[in-house]
Formats: C-alpha cells, sequence, structure tokens
C-alpha cells in the first residue's frame, strides 16, 4: 500500500520532569500505520530537548510566546510553512490553545489542518468554570471556585475546609492544610500564571486518567484508562498502568456525548475510598503519557491527524489491560554548534 | 466467597486486578488458596483441601484463612457469596 506523506508541527517539546506531550505525539505519528510523516518541531524555547532529537524531528523552529499575540505567531507560522508546506498542526500546551483556535480558519487558509476544541468547550471545562460543567453535565466534581485576592480564601473555609487544593488557571496544584500555606500558594501561583486562581476541595484517593479523541460529533473515538503507579513531587505519573474500568469509560462517552467535544483530551479523576469518582480537571490536548495508548492499540495521534484532515478515522474497539509505561529521563550530547544556531537563527 | 472475576493471577502468586490497576504478591499457599476460590470451591471445601494436604489442624488453618480472606476482601478481591 503507497502511503501519503504527511508534515505536521507539533509542540511541546520540553520533555522534561514535568513533559510537554510533543515527543510522545510524535512518537505515536511516527507509528502510524496510515501515513508517513516528516515531523517540524515547533519550540517557545531553546533548551526544549525535542529539538535536539532528530531521530524523531526533521526540523524546528522557534515560535513566539502566546503572550505575544497571535499576529505575531501568524507572522511566525506564515514564514514556516513557506518552508515547509505544513499539513497539520497538533498544538499540545494548554497556554497556546487559544492562540491557535482563534488562528485555526486562518491556518486553513494557507493549508495547515489542526481538530481543536470549539472555544465554547474550551471555556467551559476550564478549571475556573469545572463546578459549573459539572452540574449541567451530571457529573461528580469537586466543589471549587475561583478567587482573585488572598482574603477570599478565608470566605471559603467553612465549605472547603483544609486540606485545600490551590490550583493556577493553567498549571501548577498544592495542597494548602490551613490558610498561611493556601496564601503561600496563591502568590507563588499568581506570580507564575496569573489570576485567577482556583480553591478546589480535597477529595484523597487514588488518581486515574483517560486520554481520548471526541470527533466534534459527540462520537468518542479512543479512550484509555489509566492508573497512576508513580507520581513525581509536581504531580506527574512517571509509570502508569492500562485499566478495565466500565464505569471510567462510560464517563468518557457521557463527556464526549454530552459536550460534542472536539478533539484529544485527558480526564483527570480521583477515585475516592467509597469508589466513587470525581472529575478533577479536564485538559483540552493530549497528555504526555499518550504513548501508552499507543502502545495499547489507540494511536490518538494517528486518529486526530485524520480528523484533521476531514477524514473519518473509525472508534477503536479496544486496547490492551494491564499494559504499563515507565518513563526515563536521558541526557543527549548537543554539539554547541546546534545549540547556537538554534538560539541565532531560531531554526535548526 | 467469590473471587473478582476479572483477577488476573500468575502461577507465581502475582495478582492483577484489571479494573484498578492495583497489583499484589501473594506466597505460594495464599496463591493455591486464590486458586481453589477461582475453581468454585467454599470456604469449608477450601479448608478441607488444605488441612488434607498440609500438616496444619483446621483450627489453626481456618483462623488463618479468616484473616487472609479479610485482606482480600479489603482490595475488593474477593466477595462475600450473595
Amino acid at each position: 500500500m503507497i502511503k501519503p506523506t504527511y508534515t505536521i508541527g507539533v509542540t511541546g517539546l520540553n520533555a522534561i520532569d514535568s513533559p510537554g506531550p510533543g515527543i510522545a505525539v510524535i512518537r505515536g505519528l511516527r507509528e502510524a500505520a496510515s501515513f508517513d510523516v516528516r515531523i517540524i518541531g515547533l519550540a517557545y524555547e531553546t533548551l526544549e530537548p525535542g529539538i535536539y532529537m532528530h531521530n524523531l524531528i526533521d526540523k524546528t523552529y522557534l515560535i513566539p510566546y502566546p503572550s505575544t499575540g497571535t499576529d505575531a505567531l501568524l507572522d511566525r507560522l506564515i514564514y514556516i510553512q513557506k518552508q515547509e508546506k505544513l499539513d497539520i498542526i497538533i498544538p499540545n500546551f494548554d497556554a497556546e490553545l487559544y492562540s491557535f483556535m482563534k488562528l485555526e480558519s486562518r491556518l486553513k487558509d494557507i493549508g495547515i489542518h489542526m481538530f481543536l476544541p470549539t472555544f465554547d468547550q474550551f471555556e467551559e471545562r476550564h478549571k475556573v468554570n469545572l463546578s459549573k460543567f459539572g452540574k449541567k453535565y451530571g457529573i461528580n466534581v469537586p466543589e471549587g471556585i475561583a478567587i482573585n485576592d488572598p482574603s477570599e480564601i478565608y470566605k471559603h473555609i467553612d465549605d472547603l475546609e483544609f486540606p485545600m487544593m490551590i490550583k493556577g488557571k493553567w498549571y501548577d496544584a498544592y495542597i494548602a492544610y490551613n490558610q498561611d500555606q493556601a496564601r503561600t500558594y496563591f502568590n507563588k501561583i499568581v506570580a507564575k500564571w496569573g489570576l485567577p486562581v482556583v480553591l478546589q476541595k480535597f477529595v484523597h484517593g487514588t488518581e486515574y486518567n483517560v486520554t481520548g479523541l471526541g470527533d466534534g460529533e459527540g462520537n468518542l473515538i479512543a479512550a484509555v484508562p489509566m492508573r497512576k503507579q508513580y507520581i513525581t513531587d509536581k504531580g506527574k505519573a512517571w509509570a502508569g498502568i492500562s485499566i478495565d474500568d466500565e464505569e471510567l469509560l462510560e464517563l468518557t462517552r457521557k463527556f464526549v456525548r454530552s459536550t460534542g467535544w472536539r478533539g484529544g483530551f485527558e480526564l483527570e479523576l480521583m477515585k475516592s475510598g467509597d469508589g466513587k469518582y470525581f472529575l478533577m480537571e479536564i485538559n483540552p490536548r493530549i497528555p504526555a503519557w499518550v504513548y501508552l495508548a499507543v502502545g495499547v492499540g489507540q494511536n490518538i495521534p494517528e486518529a486526530l491527524s485524520l480528523l484533521a484532515l476531514g477524514q473519518k478515522p473509525t472508534s477503536f474497539g479496544s486496547y490492551d489491560v494491564g499494559k504499563l509505561f515507565i518513563r526515563y529521563s536521558w541526557d543527549m550530547i548537543v554539539d554547541r554548534s546546534e545549540f547556537q544556531n538554534f538560539s541565532l537563527k531560531g531554526e535548526v | 466467597m467469590k473471587i473478582n472475576q476479572n483477577l488476573a493471577v500468575s502461577e507465581s502468586g502475582f495478582l492483577f486486578n484489571p479494573g484498578t490497576g492495583e497489583s499484589f504478591t501473594v506466597n505460594p499457599i495464599g496463591a493455591e488458596i486464590i486458586a481453589l476460590f477461582r475453581k468454585g470451591m467454599t470456604q469449608d471445601q477450601v479448608i478441607d483441601s488444605i488441612t488434607d494436604q498440609y500438616h496444619v489442624d483446621r483450627n489453626t488453618f481456618e483462623k488463618d484463612l479468616q484473616d487472609f480472606t479479610g485482606i482480600l476482601k479489603t482490595y475488593s478481591l474477593l466477595k462475600q457469596d450473595d
């Protein structure tokens, strides 16, 4: 069979201790059965490890931070498009998604396809709105509130109680055991991610995650649930195992059916001592552990690419249960000239 | 007593619960007891089988089995008959 070759731009090349999903996404794309790929890395920093992983990425370009605005990003992507003729871009950071969503139709005009959530979907599932989301769709969500001033913490102590979760708008989450800690974490998060900060009721239990893909019409194309087996001090799974839990899969189907979710996603859940699932977060993109899904038979990056190109991949029926992913870190040796080239020219 | 039907049990005594992702190890006699429950044996039949094969008095084994099944229930690996 002659396979088409697609040129795909991928962000999230920061394969660090709190990794971006880019490298895992690229591994999935490289193993795609229905097409071959040329991978173009899109990096924000000169030391994102993916830039130097030439076995996975053919060429990488520096792109401007979302905070510089969509015009700067569009200009850069137009330049990159002239050089590379991208067919697809898969953005992998929460914080950049808004910019890419805004540019979706303009990028399509120059031949770049994406498959992203709608603005409504993106906003509705936001940490800040998660409590409302749970009520609307009948999904258990821990009580939470977004605040803009640390003095507001005091007002919510009776409802949320300590310990409580203090979460950043985009990233970071801390468990605060008293008001002093809550204030400290509030300030730490504001300095990094800005306002608002989310206070959320703490649920004690075991962490489960589901990665999946919705086709935008209410159909679930892929879903793989995973139990975190080893968690880093940043709360990231360093090892996990695929599990078979019909309740989790039904919850995932319900999420996709009721929201008509478009694109990749990750559900973060906590199973309390009495066996009840609480939806803690919905990440509107593919997670860093997605290679487990690829490894158990559901190549989500491949299916997402096909959806981006307007094709209709069939839903994955099953996956292997009891397969583990175990992450590792690895030191690459990189010649100074490469680092220098990327720093000066913004491409390598 | 009913062993969780989905439980994967290796001959070496490694247990994996595919529903929760939890895994456990048991010693050879633990593995044997689980294998007997999986065959559909009742608690009394398990006691008969083990006390017939090994040099252990019925009262001692009954007490040990109670402890063991208590742990299995805690981890939702074993359920009381309906």
